[in-house]
């Protein structure tokens, strides 16, 4: 049984470029940057030129605007707490229904240090509802922190526009935005986008686990959430992490000369996976718009069966995918991602997240187009709703 | 990711026992969609054994493989043998479930007892069927009554709050509801204690003691319904009665004996005592 991963929203695979890329980092050029005699000289240009890579893939203005961390919360909790420690008074901040667990966790924890939080929420398509944002602005936000796209149902969200909506009503507001889904899946341009702040997480990328990146404006200051030495120019202590930080530089070179494969063959296989499975599974429904989405992500709603169930039956097939179901996550509650969509009880249970990587491969999504209806019938099969399924099926048939 | 057992993972591979059986006796359902789980049962009694059992579910892995299962413990058994069967029969069959899935078995068990419940009331011909009392639920995200949390904490020895969530999903949500169940938890085990402590009465003391309590809380109840029932002898645990009036010769009579005579003296004079009814 061979692998097929089809849950790169989750992590991905090292790049095996990136992994050649890294080992000299380990074994051979072992020096702390920091030290002076020339043994350290190869480790220490080796962070320098990988901050540049790391500039060019979001298009900052200058290397000094971007900090390397351990992940993806890591950025999100430097930035939102070192901007709201630099504004101390300023006590409101808006963000959305739908960020990542990361993000949301942390303003309900401000909330109960006293922060005002406003949750703007989505429409039945996960598109953000611009005007509650708007409205939301006033002279006392101190911060805006809405992710590029979202994790579950890759809906890209209007950063240019946020940002102008910002800007026009209060300029010392600050604009986070959670770029982690769409580093290597869509270009990037902080600087035309009007971005203060913007993380990154190597793993989804084709980097390995436990690196990450902030870009921070030369305009903005944030005070660093790990205090130590002078490392990161002050913003983020400790010893800098080489053959990880070698190997996300590596990983942004090839996520940047793939872009166009992700815009036009990795949408293409995503396509053709959603419009296979809508066309052959009765009571599959797609639980976003077709547009504004990142070009690899598919959610996918089965109604009346669960998805926990579906993705094991998966997995006995060697597939992977994941589910907004509350069942896999082991807490109760269905996705709040697709509960800020409205999605049906009928379908929310039964959401299935297909994110596919420029290592998708047509023969895949072939075996994955192959099996899934007769998982999807089986499963159905055994459901407590045997005559709302009978209905559907007369309905979709029509 | 979840530790199934090997059994968990045959009973969602191959479920047995799938579907529904037409004329059944008994059906019984536990969970809905909005919850992310639910399940009906049916069953075919013959003579007072459990001849045939068929399910539907709508759940995860452990939720199938806990209705499956069920379905194979029941077949061939007495209704009085399947009224025993609790969630943690259900669980251990399984060879175990994840904490977090233990409101799976809680469902099949719910269920069962529901087909049951339907199975009595369905034989019940007389007009004494006690009105349905409309219970008070504690989590309304998902719910859970304040029985069933009094269920789960007396079946698996719940202590924690987090425990009562993983085996009713209660709480699970909003978390509103954290507080009131933690009162039922120490209600439980305050009453649990007060059990245990019960005074050693002397036999004459306890003659009168059981007497007096049949007299003054158990007579007047059922006289209610216009039956009533009366002392005939004391032999250790066992304290023999008969039932009269409308309670004799009522289909229910077991039920009010087991459910209602013997839990008061049980609660009030000694928990191993053993109500029997003599013609």
């Amino acid at each position: 049984m061979s692998l097929i991963y089809l849950d790169n929203n989750a992590t991905t695979k090292v790049a095996p470029e990136v992994l050649d890329a890294m080992m000299p980092y380990f074994k051979e050029e072992y020096a702390n940057p920091s030290s002076i005699y020339d043994f350290a000289k190869k480790s220490n240009h080796a962070v320098r030129d990988a901050r540049v890579a790391i500039k060019d893939f979001v298009n900052a203005s200058s290397e000094k605007e971007i900090i390397f961390t351990s992940c993806g919360s890591e950025s999100a909790n430097t930035a939102i707490r070192g901007v709201l420690n630099m504004n101390k008074n300023k006590r409101h901040i808006i963000t959305s229904k739908v960020e990542h667990p990361c993000v949301l966790n942390l303003y309900q924890t401000l909330e109960k240090e006293g922060y005002k939080v406003d949750y703007i929420g989505v429409n039945s398509n996960g598109e953000l509802d611009l005007a509650q944002l708007e409205q939301a602005i006033s002279y006392d936000t101190a911060l805006v922190s809405i992710m590029y796209a979202n994790n579950e149902t890759g809906v890209i969200f209007p950063i240019e526009k946020i940002s102008e909506m910002i800007k026009s009503k209060n300029k010392e507001t600050k604009f986070f935005v959670d770029g982690v889904q769409v580093a290597g899946k869509i270009p990037i341009d902080v600087q035309a986008a009007g971005i203060d702040l913007l993380g990154i997480s190597g793993h989804k990328f084709h980097a390995p686990k436990g690196i990450g990146a902030l870009y921070v404006n030369s305009k903005t200051l944030v005070t660093p959430l790990i205090i130590g030495g002078h490392q990161e120019r002050g913003k983020r202590a400790g010893t800098e992490n080489v053959p990880y930080i070698v190997g996300m530089a590596k990983a942004a070179e090839l996520a940047i000369d793939s872009l166009k494969y992700e815009l036009t063959e990795v949408k293409r296989l995503r396509d053709k996976l959603e419009s296979g499975i809508l066309k052959t599974v009765y009571n599959s429904r797609l639980n976003t718009a077709i547009a504004n989405r990142v070009p690899n992500t598919t959610n996918i709603g089965f109604e009346y069966i669960e998805g926990e169930l579906i993705l094991l039956h998966l997995s006995d097939l060697g597939i992977c995918a994941s589910s907004g179901s509350a069942c896999t996550s082991g807490s109760l509650e269905p996705s709040h991602v697709l509960r800020a969509m409205n999605v049906p009880f009928t379908a929310i249970h039964g959401s299935i997240r297909f994110s596919l990587s420029r290592y998708t491969t047509e023969r895949e999504i072939d075996y994955v187009l192959d099996v899934l209806p007769g998982i999807i019938e089986k499963i159905s099969s055994i459901s407590p709703y045997q005559e709302e399924l009978a209905n559907l099926k007369r309905l979709r048939n029509l | 990711m979840w530790d199934y057992s090997e059994k968990v993972m045959d009973h969602y591979r191959n479920p047995r026992n799938v579907g529904k059986i037409d004329n059944a006796d008994a059906i019984g359902e536990a969970g809905s969609l909005a919850c992310g789980d639910s399940l009906k049962i049916y069953l075919k009694i013959q003579n007072g054994i459990v001849t045939d059992a068929k399910f539907q579910t709508f759940g995860c892995g452990s939720a199938v493989a806990s209705s499956s299962i069920l379905t194979e413990m029941i077949i061939g058994k007495t209704v009085e043998e399947v009224k025993k069967i609790t969630n943690q029969d259900i669980a251990d069959q399984l060879g175990g479930l994840p904490p977090e899935k233990m409101h799976c078995s809680v469902m099949g068990y719910e269920a069962l007892e529901d087909a049951l419940q339907n199975f009595d009331n369905m034989i019940d011909l007389d007009d004494l069927r006690e009105e349905k009392v409309v219970e008070k639920i504690v989590c309304t995200c998902f719910g859970v009554t304040e029985n069933m949390i009094w269920d789960a904490i007396k079946h698996n020895g719940l202590k924690t709050v987090e425990e009562i969530t993983n085996y009713t999903k209660a709480g699970g949500a909003c978390g509103k509801c954290k507080g009131l169940i933690q009162d039922i938890i120490d209600t439980y085990y305050k009453k649990e204690e007060a059990e245990n402590n019960l005074p050693q009465l002397s036999p004459a003391q306890r003659i009168l003691k059981i007497n007096n309590v049949i007299e003054t809380q158990i007579s007047p109840e059922l006289r209610k319904d216009g039956g009533d029932i009366t002392l005939v002898d004391i032999d250790g645990d066992k304290v023999l009665v008969k039932l009269r009036g409308k309670c004799s010769g009522c289909k229910n009579s077991h039920l009010t004996l087991k459910s209602f005579v013997e839990m008061t003296l049980r609660e009030t004079v000694d928990k191993n005592i053993l109500v029997i009814e003599v013609s």
